[in-house]
C-alpha cells in the first residue's frame, strides 16, 4: 500500500476559481480527453478503465469497466449514461465537494465514459438539497459547451454528447440505480425488478449505464495519470480469493461525527478507520474514546472500537460483519452516546425513506422504528431484541426478500447494533422498564375497531 | 419436452410455453400463494408472498444447484431442469413473516368487511400465517375514501399490491389510480378532480385480493358465503363475456368475470357488471294476458291454456310473421321457428330488432365493448337460415307488415330497456293478432292482443353465439318471477314435447340439422366452442 501525499481528486479544493474551466485546464484538464478523442477507440477506453481495476464509488463497488462491457454489442442506440449524484447516504458528502469545487473533472470523466460506452446523451441526476452543486454544474456544462467539449462533433472527432442536469425531489430511493431511472422517466422511484439489468434495458428501455460522480472523477484521473498510477495506490487483489478484484486508487473518505476535524479526506483505499480518525481526523473529540464507527454510511452497519484497525477497502468492513465499504462515509460515535439513540435514529431514517414497494421492507422498517420508540419510552422488553434481530436478519436483497438493497441497508445497523451492543440494549431496557422488561406474554387481543 | 421439478415431482411443460414458477407449480398441484401477481397484469414482484427456493438440474450430470436465496416465483421463469421448492422451512418462515407484516397495519375488521370469506389475506393467514401476533401495535383506523362512482376504498385494509393501479394503467388505459406517500404510510388514491370513472372500473374490485376496494353496488348487500355462483354469459353486448352470476334465493347480487382466454380474458365492463338490475325490476310483465281486438285490459290466461289458445289465435288469423329476438338462445330461437312453421308453413321469419349503441370500443389492454347490444345475433341468424336462407331482418319484417302481407305477428323481444318508440310501433297497428313477448310494457304492448312475459338475463338456459362465432352454453341461474314461463318452456310445450324443457336435447337436435351448427352436438366446454373452426374441421 502506498500513501498519496498530494490530493488528486481534491486538487481543486482551495484553489481560487478552481471550479472554472480555465483553472481546470491550467491543471492539465481536458488534455487527456482531446488525446483520447484524437487517437483512441471507445474499446481502448473501456480496456483502460478495466485494467485500472476501478470499482464503482457509489457504494456497491462493482468494477466499472466490467459494467460497461455488459452493454449489448453493436446496439443501434441510443445508449444512455446516467450519473448518480443523488448523494443521500447519511454521512456522505464527497460528491458534493467534487461537484462544487471541481465540476470539470467530473464532466471530463462523463465525456470519456460516454465515449467509451458510445452514449450520446448523459443525464446527471442531482440531489435536490445541493443548490450550490446545481449552479456550479450548470455553469460548468455551459462552459464545456462553449469550449466545444460538449455538443455535436466534439473537437472534430465525430463524437457527439449532450449532458442534461436533472434535479431530483429529495428521496433516498432515487439513489438506487433503477429507482433513479424510474425517477428520470418521470415515474415514482420504485426500483425495478432485475433482470433485465439497466445495461440491457434501462432508461426509456434502452441500454443504460449508471455511474457515481466520484467514479467519473476517477475515470478522468486515470485518463490523465495512467493505469499504472491508479494501480499503484490501494490494496491489490487477494491472491487467495479469485473473486476479489482488489481495491485500487484514491478514495474520498467523509469523516464526521465525534471527531476533532471532520471533513472530506482523500486517502488510498485500504487506510484503516483508526488511521483515518487519529490521523486526518485528529482523534475522537474531547479526548474521548470511540464506542462505534460507521464504516461507510449508516446502511453499512457498525464497527466497534476493537474493530477500528479494519482496512477501509472494498473487502475490509465485510470481514467484521458490516455490509461493505459503501460510500466510505465514516461516522464516529463516542462513548458518551447511547447506541439505542443511534439505532432509533437509523430506523427512523429508513422507515421514512423506504419506498414502500416490497412488504418486508415497508412493514419491517416501520415496525422496527415503532419498537424502538417504545423501548425509548421505557416500555421495552427483552424479547423485542430478538424480534429486532429477526427483522434485521430477514429483510433485504441478500435473503431475497426485497427488490433493492435499501432493505439491506436498513437491516444492517439493526443487525450489527443488536449483535455487537446487545448488553447495552439489555441494560437500557432493564433500567427504563424495571417492572416489565421480562414479559414474554403474547400481545393481548386487539381493540375492536369502530365502524367507519 | 422441458421438465420442471416441483417439490421432487417431475412435470413436463410445453416446449414453447413461457411459464413462471407459480404457473408451473400449479401444474404439479402446488399452489404458491401470491398477492401482487396477476396473469393479466405486469409483474412487479413486490408483495414477496410467492418467495420460493429454486435451482437447476444439470442435464448431463443430474446434479442440482440451488440459488442461495429466496426468489419470487412470479418473476422467475421456468425452463428445462428448473427445480422449485415450495414447502421448505425457509419458504414457510418467509410466508409467515410476510403475512405478519401485512397484518401489522391492517384493521382486521373482517366482521364488517365485505371481502370476508373470499379474502386472500384471510385464507393465506390461515394457511401460512402464525397464530401469535408479535406486533403489539394498535394503530387501527378504518378510513373510507370515495374514489369514484362505482368504487369505494377502505384505505387501511390495503396491502399495496398495486394490482388496481396497474389495471388502470395497462388495461383500461385511464391511469386514475396512483400510490401516494412512502413506506408504511403509502396509500392508494386518485388525483384530485379525476375520480376512478371508466367503463372497466369495477374490475379493480375483483382484482383486489383483500377488502380494500369495495363495489358500491354490492357493498353490504350480501355475505359472500351465502351466495351460489352459476357459470353464465353476459347478455349486455355481442362480446358475450364469460361471467359468474352470484345469487341467493333467486336474487342476483353481483356478476363477476369468469376467466376465458378466448373471449374476455379476466375482465368485464361495468355496463355488463351492473346490467342485471332490470331482472328484479318490479315493473316487469309477470303474467300472460290476452285481450280482444277492440282493446281493453288484458285478461290473465293460465299458462297451460296459453299453449293452445295462442296457437288457435295465430292459426285463425292467417298469414304469420315472427321476429326472433337476438336475446333468445339458439335453442329457443330454433323452437320458435319450428312452432311458427307448424302453425303457418309459410310463416315469415325474421331476426328481431338488433339494438346498437355507438361503435365498438377497444381498450389498451385489448378488451373490447361491442356496439351491438345483444348477445346472440349470429346464433339467431344461423337458426333462421335453417328455415329461410334469405335471413330477413327486423326492417324486412316491418316492410312486410306495412305491405299488408301478414295478419298475425309474433314479436319476441326480452330487451332490458325501451327499444322502440310509438312511431315505430305504429307499423303493427290493425293486425288480427299481435303477440308481444317482452320484459316491460312498451308502445308495442299497447297494440298487442297477446302480452307474454319474457325471461330476464340469467333466467334462461341455452347457448349464445358471440360476435367472434364462439358458442357458449349456460344454465339457468335464477328462477324467473312467479308466473313467468321462460320462452324455452313455452315453445317446448307448444311443440308438444313432454316433460321439462331440456335445452341440451334441443341443442343436439339443432346440431344434427345444420352443418353450420354441427359443433353444438357434443358437450360445450366452459370456454365455449368456435363454430368456424369446427366447420373447417
Amino acid at each position: 500500500m502506498t500513501t498519496a501525499s498530494q490530493p488528486v481528486l481534491l486538487e481543486a479544493v482551495g484553489v481560487p476559481d478552481g471550479h472554472t474551466i480555465a483553472s481546470y485546464r491550467s491543471r492539465g484538464g481536458y488534455a487527456p480527453l482531446e488525446q483520447v478523442l484524437a487517437g483512441k477507440q471507445p474499446a481502448d477506453v473501456i480496456e483502460m478503465v478495466k485494467s485500472s481495476g476501478l470499482r464503482g464509488r457509489g457504494g456497491a463497488g462493482f468494477p466499472t469497466g466490467l459494467k460497461w462491457t455488459f452493454l449489448p454489442k453493436d446496439h443501434p442506440g441510443p445508449i444512455y449514461l446516467c450519473i448518480n449524484a443523488d448523494e443521500s447516504e447519511p454521512g456522505t458528502f464527497n460528491n458534493r465537494i467534487l461537484m462544487e469545487d471541481d465540476p470539470h473533472q467530473v464532466l471530463e470523466g462523463i465525456i470519456l465514459s460516454s465515449y467509451a460506452t458510445r452514449a450520446s446523451t448523459a443525464y446527471l441526476y442531482l440531489r435536490y438539497e445541493y443548490p450550490q452543486s446545481w449552479h456550479r454544474l450548470q455553469a460548468a456544462i455551459d462552459e464545456a459547451y462553449a469550449a466545444g467539449y460538449l455538443g455535436k462533433n466534439i473537437r472534430g472527432s465525430g463524437f457527439s454528447l449532450d449532458v442534461y442536469l436533472h434535479r431530483g425531489a429529495a428521496a433516498y430511493i432515487c439513489g438506487e440505480e433503477t429507482g433513479l431511472i424510474e425517477s428520470l422517466e418521470g415515474k415514482r422511484a420504485w426500483p425495478r425488478i432485475k433482470p433485465p439489468f439497466p445495461a440491457i434495458e434501462g432508461l426509456f428501455r434502452k441500454p443504460t449505464v449508471v455511474n457515481n460522480i466520484e467514479t467519473m472523477a476517477c475515470v478522468a484521473q486515470i485518463a490523465r495519470r495512467g493505469v499504472d498510477w491508479f494501480k499503484s495506490i490501494g490494496v491489490p487483489a487477494d491472491p487467495n480469493n479469485p473473486r476479489d478484484p482488489g481495491s485500487y486508487g484514491p478514495k474520498l473518505y467523509c469523516l464526521s461525527g465525534h471527531v476533532e476535524k471532520p471533513g472530506c479526506y482523500e486517502a488510498p483505499l485500504g487506510i484503516t478507520a483508526r488511521q483515518l480518525i487519529d490521523g486526518q481526523g485528529g482523534g475522537v473529540w474531547k479526548g474521548r474514546r470511540a464506542k462505534a464507527v460507521i464504516p461507510g454510511g449508516i446502511s453499512m452497519g457498525l464497527m466497534t472500537e476493537s474493530e477500528l484497525d479494519t482496512p477501509l477497502d472494498f473487502a475490509g468492513p465485510g470481514k467484521v460483519g458490516c455490509l461493505g465499504l459503501g460510500t466510505a462515509a465514516v461516522v464516529v460515535i463516542d462513548d458518551q452516546t447511547s447506541i439505542v439513540d443511534f439505532l432509533h435514529n437509523s430506523c427512523r431514517f429508513f422507515a421514512h425513506e423506504s419506498c414502500g414497494q416490497c412488504t418486508p421492507c415497508r412493514e419491517g422498517t416501520s415496525w422496527s422504528l415503532r419498537m424502538l420508540e417504545r423501548i425509548k419510552a421505557g416500555k421495552g422488553r427483552l424479547r423485542d431484541l430478538d424480534l429486532l434481530a429477526e427483522i434485521g436478519g430477514t429483510m433485504g436483497m441478500m435473503p431475497g426478500s426485497t427488490i433493492c438493497g435499501l432493505a439491506d441497508g436498513a437491516a444492517w445497523p439493526i443487525k450489527n447494533a443488536i449483535k455487537k451492543f446487545r448488553g447495552e440494549f439489555e441494560d437500557y431496557i432493564k433500567r427504563t422498564n424495571p417492572s416489565g422488561w421480562m414479559v414474554t406474554d403474547p400481545v393481548p387481543a386487539l381493540q375492536i375497531v369502530g365502524a367507519h | 419436452m422441458p421438465t420442471v421439478i416441483v417439490d421432487g415431482q417431475e412435470i413436463e411443460i410445453g416446449a414453447d410455453e413461457r411459464l413462471n414458477c407459480i404457473e408451473a407449480a400449479r401444474r404439479a398441484g402446488k399452489e404458491i400463494p401470491h398477492y401482487c401477481w396477476h396473469p393479466g397484469l405486469s409483474v412487479v414482484a413486490s408483495c414477496r408472498m410467492c418467495l420460493i427456493e429454486t435451482g437447476s438440474r444439470d442435464a448431463a450430470t443430474g446434479k442440482i444447484t440451488m440459488v442461495p436465496k429466496l426468489v419470487p416465483g412470479c418473476q422467475t421463469p421456468v425452463k428445462d431442469g428448473t427445480v422449485i421448492v415450495t414447502e421448505s422451512q425457509l419458504v414457510k418462515d418467509s410466508r409467515a413473516r410476510v403475512e405478519e407484516a401485512l397484518l401489522i397495519d391492517h384493521p382486521i375488521d373482517c366482521p364488517i368487511c365485505d371481502k370476508a370469506g373470499e379474502c386472500l389475506l384471510q385464507d393465506y393467514h390461515f394457511q401460512h400465517g402464525q397464530a401469535e401476533r408479535r406486533a403489539d401495535l394498535h394503530p387501527f383506523t378504518s378510513r373510507r375514501r370515495d374514489v369514484g362512482p362505482t368504487v369505494t376504498l377502505f384505505v387501511d385494509r390495503c396491502i399495496m399490491c398495486t394490482r388496481c393501479v396497474r389495471f388502470t394503467r395497462e388495461v383500461s388505459g385511464t391511469a386514475e389510480l396512483m400510490v401516494t406517500s412512502r413506506g408504511a404510510k403509502e396509500e392508494i388514491d386518485v388525483f384530485p378532480g379525476h375520480p376512478l370513472d371508466n367503463k372497466l372500473s369495477g374490475n379493480v374490485v375483483d382484482l383486489c385480493p383483500v377488502g380494500a376496494l369495495g363495489d358500491k353496488d354490492f357493498l353490504y348487500q350480501q355475505r359472500v358465503w351465502f351466495m351460489k355462483r352459476e357459470a353464465n354469459v353476459c347478455g349486455g353486448c355481442s362480446a358475450g363475456c364469460s361471467i359468474h352470476t352470484e345469487h341467493n334465493q333467486d336474487t342476483i347480487y353481483r356478476l363477476k368475470p369468469r376467466e376465458n382466454p378466448h373471449v374476455n380474458g379476466w375482465w368485464i365492463c361495468d355496463e355488463g357488471r351492473y346490467g342485471w338490475h332490470h331482472v328484479h325490476d318490479p315493473a316487469r310483465i309477470v303474467a300472460a294476458g290476452r285481450r280482444a281486438l277492440t282493446g281493453g285490459a288484458f285478461t290473465t290466461v293460465e299458462w297451460h291454456d296459453v299453449v293452445g289458445r295462442l296457437r288457435d289465435d295465430l292459426k285463425s288469423a292467417g298469414r304469420l310473421a315472427v321476429a326472433v329476438s337476438p336475446m333468445l338462445t339458439v335453442e329457443e330461437a330454433w323452437m320458435l321457428c319450428a312452432v311458427a312453421r307448424s302453425i303457418d308453413p309459410e310463416a315469415f321469419l325474421a331476426v328481431g330488432h338488433v339494438p346498437r349503441q355507438g361503435a365498438d370500443e377497444t381498450f389498451p389492454g385489448g378488451f373490447t365493448i361491442r356496439g351491438e347490444k345483444c348477445p346472440n345475433r349470429l346464433g339467431v341468424e344461423a337458426v333462421v337460415a335453417l328455415f329461410d336462407p334469405a335471413v330477413r331482418s327486423w326492417d324486412d319484417l316491418v316492410t312486410h307488415v306495412r305491405g299488408g302481407k301478414a295478419n298475425a305477428v309474433w314479436i319476441t323481444a326480452a330487451y332490458p330497456g325501451p327499444w322502440l318508440d310509438e312511431a315505430a310501433a305504429a307499423a303493427f297497428a290493425g293486425l288480427d293478432c299481435l303477440v308481444v313477448q317482452d320484459l316491460f310494457e312498451s308502445p308495442l304492448t299497447a297494440l298487442a292482443t297477446w302480452q307474454l312475459p319474457a325471461a330476464g338475463f340469467a333466467e334462461r338456459a341455452g347457448t349464445w353465439v358471440n360476435v367472434a362465432h364462439r358458442a357458449q352454453s349456460f344454465g339457468q341461474a335464477v328462477r324467473p318471477p312467479a308466473g313467468v314461463w321462460p320462452e324455452g318452456r313455452l315453445f317446448w310445450n307448444m311443440l308438444g314435447r313432454r316433460g321439462l324443457y331440456d335445452p341440451d336435447a334441443v341443442r343436439r337436435q339443432v346440431a344434427e340439422s345444420s352443418a353450420a351448427l354441427v359443433a353444438l352436438a357434443g358437450e360445450i366446454p366452459p370456454h365455449g366452442v368456435d363454430l368456424r373452426i369446427a366447420q373447417l374441421a
